[in-house]
């Protein structure tokens, strides 16, 4: 009995692995099809996401059930992979939007653009003068307001 | 069951050919450092498989080590791209 159980978890984790190869390919497609850089941002930084933990979780039922091995290292592996890949896709992303990369033609609105431009003079181009010392000034006078 | 690991690692081979193109053709760099973070994640990914389908514990430090490199190498470009460049001259280190 315990045999087939065996069996049962290790064709599930081999399944995980086929789901997370096949939307880590279907991220690739959205990186390839999509038009502008935040929108492949969106498909780059959420399945890719999804898929290694897919991959990741089935490798580690796989171990867990074939060869009796629990590793640690996998585990964390998830765990950081869930922190940093959200993490460097938002910095990628601002950083793209303060360099001025422009958006696709059909983009109804740009908030950022529109937050930077209501803090500083109203002819800035992409948000550039929401520099960083402002902000901190702002938030500093609010924190004593509010202490 | 080797088969479909076999067939899991052809499909993220494909997934990494697929952002090697879109490394290649680019117009910004945003997109190229958007395509080389999710090719670091893939083939972190690939490697874990490989370690499933020879049945070796020894490639797990491996997938841990190539997430770290992808993570610092991601954010290194976006702050190049960003300021120009990636670490703060001793000059300056006040202002940010």
């Amino acid at each position: 009995m315990p045999q087939t159980i065996l069996l049962a978890i290790e064709w599930l984790s081999v399944l995980l692995i086929l789901a997370g190869a096949l939307l880590s390919v279907l991220s690739a497609f959205g990186l390839i099809r999509l038009p502008d850089v935040y929108l492949r941002s969106h498909a780059a930084t959420k399945s890719s996401t999804l898929a290694v933990m897919c991959v990741l979780s089935g490798v580690f039922l796989y171990f867990a059930s074939a060869m009796q091995t629990v590793s640690i290292n996998i585990l964390l592996g998830i765990v950081f992979f869930f922190i940093t890949a959200p993490v460097a896709g938002h910095l990628n992303g601002r950083a793209a939007h303060r360099s001025g990369v422009p958006l696709w033609n059909r983009s109804i609105r740009d908030e950022l653009a529109e937050a930077g431009r209501s803090d500083k003079a109203p002819d800035a181009n992409t948000g550039q003068p929401a520099d960083d010392a402002e902000t901190d000034a702002d938030t500093g006078k609010s924190d004593a307001k509010d202490s | 069951m080797q088969t479909v690991l076999l067939i899991s690692m052809m499909l993220l081979a494909l997934a990494i050919t697929g952002c090697l193109f879109r490394v290649l053709k680019g117009p910004s760099i945003a997109d190229r450092i958007a395509a080389l973070d999710t090719i670091g994640v893939n083939v972190a990914a690939e490697v874990a498989v490989a370690g499933a389908y020879m049945r070796s514990t020894a490639y797990f430090e491996l997938v841990l080590l190539i997430g770290i490199l992808a993570f610092i190498g991601t954010v290194a470009l976006a702050r190049y791209m960003e300021r120009g460049r990636v670490l703060n001259a001793p000059d300056d280190s006040a202002g940010d």
